[in-house]
């Protein structure tokens, strides 16, 4: 377990320093922002899941009063290459997802945009463009997708990393295999096997506040755009690809963010709002409503996989394959890699064999969701596993804990594990006291573990002492689950000042360092490793300064609880100097204090995750109400406990949503049918109990303070606790998700 | 000697070979002896992020390698 080291303030749970402002509506989002003269842009969007584009005729459109810009692919240059960062692909389909150019390829994809001086005359100069399409089949299935007959949504898409080059096109973007030991021995070495298929619907991240954005181009051709993201120094890279546009001339200013979850990563509308406000010399405002958001926004990807587990009577895994196909959407990319690389990587597993296929579909283009992949896979993994433990008649955490990986352990996507604290995870959760309660009757329990990797990336960060000795953070990450107030603990103890003498911002991409999105569970292990260290060269200058005040050499000062001290044995008759004291005279000894630091974290540590559902299944209406939640996870150290359990609580009610009602219905023309959160349905407070945390600490060594990522590991593991507590209830098996009321009776009604 | 290991998609471009062993101190001087015996390689690695000694790094350059290192490359681990 953890070592003990006594913080001051790491552990604790300070108020928010953005609190006030978010829970009294003061606080500015990506649509709250108005400036003068401002119109409104509107996208018109593909009616058709799937055809060609003959014509787009704007004409009529722009001859309208009102109407000051309508723009179509033509007027983006074509960019080539890739982007960099969360969001990393192909710069040319990003062009052709932001808008249409040859085909729409889903519906709802973007074909053209209006900027004019009110809502309502642009959507009127949205209905007089006339687009011309040649309809085509739409691909709406996977497994029909996989298919040599498929109709192909891009024809020159020919499938990457085969072992021999493809001869013809494919929807099939790539494929990709993990393979150890000998497969044919571990299986024949097994006593007992189970294996099962498993699908899973596309499925939206459902962050509240819907996308948008305010642009405004000068006559110099600079912008500046105000907007919601999870990146905005990404935001800038992108729409300076997709407009041809000199970075330099770009600047982007992150609002508060009402939730991302890894769709807020990739730009669909600002280079459009740029791009109308440079032709109507106006700022242009942007804001998509929900039926846009689901539509044309970044969902998760559907799945179909089939896993194949192979153990001794004792529990021991000898062998494991899977085969793990996921919706990419209308342009290659979809989550199979990591999806791959986390389905076994809880288990020591010597046999294994993975293969997982990137597959375009007429649907919306996939963007990140939470620990991107590993949820779909590890449902199916999870649900085996618990099929095996019934087999076996073992405890499903002991059949875990049997095969658990620990540091040294061979992963199976490669390195060995750095230190981990899985075993500590389901030894949580065996000893939990909501593991020990009996259950009422009709009620189910289900265990669940999982794996994220977690990444570093880049991060900035400075420190301004102001001259009363309090501190001003800027950093480069929007705050989306409470991470000024980590930033502050994390600067508090390692300056040894009150924690409420700091107050941190989020700079633009003009004021502070580049930095890589808020995503990846990365921003409180690596901005927070950039804050650190920009608070040690804070303290660095202020040994210095207090050096030269008493008249000794930087090596004969220490920094100790907030104060400069002669270093012990140094025989100077000196009162210690608060950084207060220091920073009031620091326009005698060298000007202001300004400490920063900007680096690529590096070894973020893996997080697991071990998860208890206690649910109830109404036998008349299939209707499951969850009773009881318990979510374990390793956070290395919890910086802030609140928003650590902030999010496990929300990836927890975000895998619920997803395991028990979400999913995206199309209609045989590829038109999504639940566009709106009346029909698509994401749990609401009344909908769950409270969800019991418990916070394990492993250190991660790489860290200052021992932190791990911890944003994304909560969401992978819900989905087949739940699964496998319906399975508990009811004694009927359902591989497929969502566990929705229908689903349940079909499924009760055949058993019977 | 470095141990290096690669994934199954990257064995096309380096002859086939699951593991090697090489004699490089940093992971740049590695990556050079790499693109030397398989041109092209570099390419390809440059797309992945690597595990050295337990810590996987998303863009490895100056890292300093030992003589017992175990070096994996991986896919690039994006995130949400």
């Amino acid at each position: 377990m953890a070592e003990a080291v006594d913080y001051k303030i790491i552990g604790e749970r300070p108020v928010r320093p953005d609190g006030v402002d978010k829970v009294t509506g003061r606080a500015q989002y990506g649509a709250d922002l108005s400036l003068p003269n401002t119109l409104i842009g509107s996208v018109l969007r593909s009616p058709h899941a799937h055809a060609r584009i003959k014509s787009i005729d704007v004409t009529a459109a722009l001859s309208m009063q009102g109407v000051y810009a309508a723009i179509t692919s033509e007027d983006f240059a074509s960019p080539d290459g890739e982007v960099g960062g969360e969001a990393a692909g192909s710069a040319s389909d990003l062009a052709k997802n932001v808008m249409a150019t040859d085909k729409v390829l889903y519906h709802g994809h973007a074909v053209a945009a209006i900027a004019a001086s009110t809502k309502e005359i642009a959507d009127l100069a949205l209905d007089a463009i006339v687009v011309e399409y040649d309809v085509l089949e739409p691909v709406l299935d996977i497994d029909e997708a996989m298919k040599d007959t498929a109709p192909l949504l891009d024809p020159d898409c020919y499938t990457q990393n085969l072992p021999e080059k493809a001869e013809k096109p494919s929807n099939i973007a790539s494929v990709m295999q993990l393979s150890g030991g000998n497969l044919e021995e571990g299986f024949a070495a097994a006593d007992i096997i189970v294996e099962g298929e498993y699908n899973i619907p596309m499925a939206h991240q459902g962050y509240i506040e819907p996308h948008a954005c305010t642009a405004t181009v000068n006559e110099a051709g600079q912008a500046t755009v105000w907007c919601c993201t999870q990146g905005h120094f990404e935001f800038r890279s992108m729409t300076a690809a997709l407009l041809g546009m000199n970075i330099a001339d770009l600047k982007f200013i992150a609002s508060e963010i009402g939730g991302g979850f890894g769709g807020k990563t990739v730009v669909y509308l600002e280079p459009v709002a740029v791009l109308l406000s440079k032709i109507a010399g106006r700022p242009v405002k942007m804001t998509m409503s929900r039926e846009e958001v689901f539509r044309a926004t970044g969902p998760t990807s559907g799945t179909h996989c089939k896993v194949k587990v192979g153990a001794k009577k004792d529990g021991t895994l000898t062998a494991a394959s899977a085969w793990l196909a996921y919706e990419a959407g209308a342009f290659a990319g979809a989550p199979m890699g990591p999806g791959a690389m986390c389905i076994f990587a809880p288990y020591k597993l010597e046999n294994f064999f993975v293969e997982a296929f990137d597959v375009l579909v007429n649907k919306p283009k996939v963007a990140a969701y939470r620990a991107p992949g590993a949820p779909q896979s590890a449902h199916a993994m999870e649900i085996a596993l618990d099929d095996l433990a019934r087999e076996l008649e073992m405890d499903p955490i002991d059949l875990r804990l049997k095969n658990a990986v620990q540091e040294g352990d061979q992963a199976t996507y490669g390195p060995k594990f750095p230190r981990i604290g899985f075993k500590e995870c389901l030894e949580a959760a065996k000893n939990h006291p909501n593991y020990k309660t009996a259950l009422e009757e009709g009620t189910g329990r289900g265990v669940s573990a999982g794996f994220w990797f977690n990444v570093g990336m880049q991060s900035s960060a400075e420190v301004h002492v102001n001259e009363n000795g309090t501190v001003t953070l800027v950093e480069g990450n929007p705050d989306i689950g409470g991470s000024r107030a980590s930033m502050c603990i994390m600067a508090s103890e390692t300056l040894g000042i009150e924690y409420e003498s700091i107050r941190a911002m989020i700079g633009d991409t003009e004021s502070t360092g580049f930095s890589n999105v808020t995503g990846g569970s990365r921003t409180t292990f690596a901005t927070g490793m950039a804050v650190v260290q920009a608070c040690e060269d804070i303290i660095a200058q202020c040994k210095a300064r207090a050096a030269v005040t008493w008249g000794v050499d930087e090596d004969q000062v220490e920094w100790q609880d907030g104060q400069a001290i002669p270093a012990p044995g140094v025989n100077a008759d000196v009162k210690p100097l608060s950084l207060a004291d220091i920073a009031s005279q620091a326009h005698k000894t060298g000007g202001p204090l300004l400490g920063r630091a900007s680096l690529n974290a590096q070894g973020p540590g893996p997080s697991f995750a071990v998860n208890i559902c206690d649910l109830k299944v109404d036998q008349e209406t299939g209707k499951v109400d969850v009773t009881a939640f318990t979510a374990i996870q390793d956070a290395g150290k919890a910086i802030h406990p609140d928003y650590v359990e902030g999010q496990m609580q929300g990836g927890t009610s975000q895998g619920l949503g997803w395991a028990l009602n979400e999913e995206y219905i199309f209609d045989a023309n590829g038109v999504m049918e639940n566009a709106g959160f009346l029909d698509y349905r994401i749990p609401v407070a009344s909908d769950l109990p409270m969800i019991d945390c418990h916070i394990v600490e492993v250190p991660n060594p790489t860290h200052p303070f021992g932190v791990r990522g911890v944003g994304e590991t909560p969401i992978v593991t819900p989905l087949a606790a739940a699964a496998n507590a319906v399975r508990d209830a009811t004694g009927v098996r359902i591989n497929d998700l969502p566990l929705s009321p229908p689903k349940i009776l079909e499924a009760l009604d055949g058993n019977d | 000697m470095a141990k290096v290991i690669f994934p199954d998609h990257l064995l096309p471009f380096v002859g086939g070979n699951r593991e090697i062993n090489i004699e490089a101190k940093r992971y740049r001087e590695l990556v050079e002896i790499l693109e030397t015996r398989w041109p092209g390689c570099g390419i390809e690695l440059e797309k992945c992020a690597v595990a050295i000694d337990s810590q996987i790094y998303q863009d490895a350059f100056l890292e300093d390698l030992l003589s017992e290192s175990e070096v994996f490359f991986v896919r690039k681990i994006e995130g949400g």
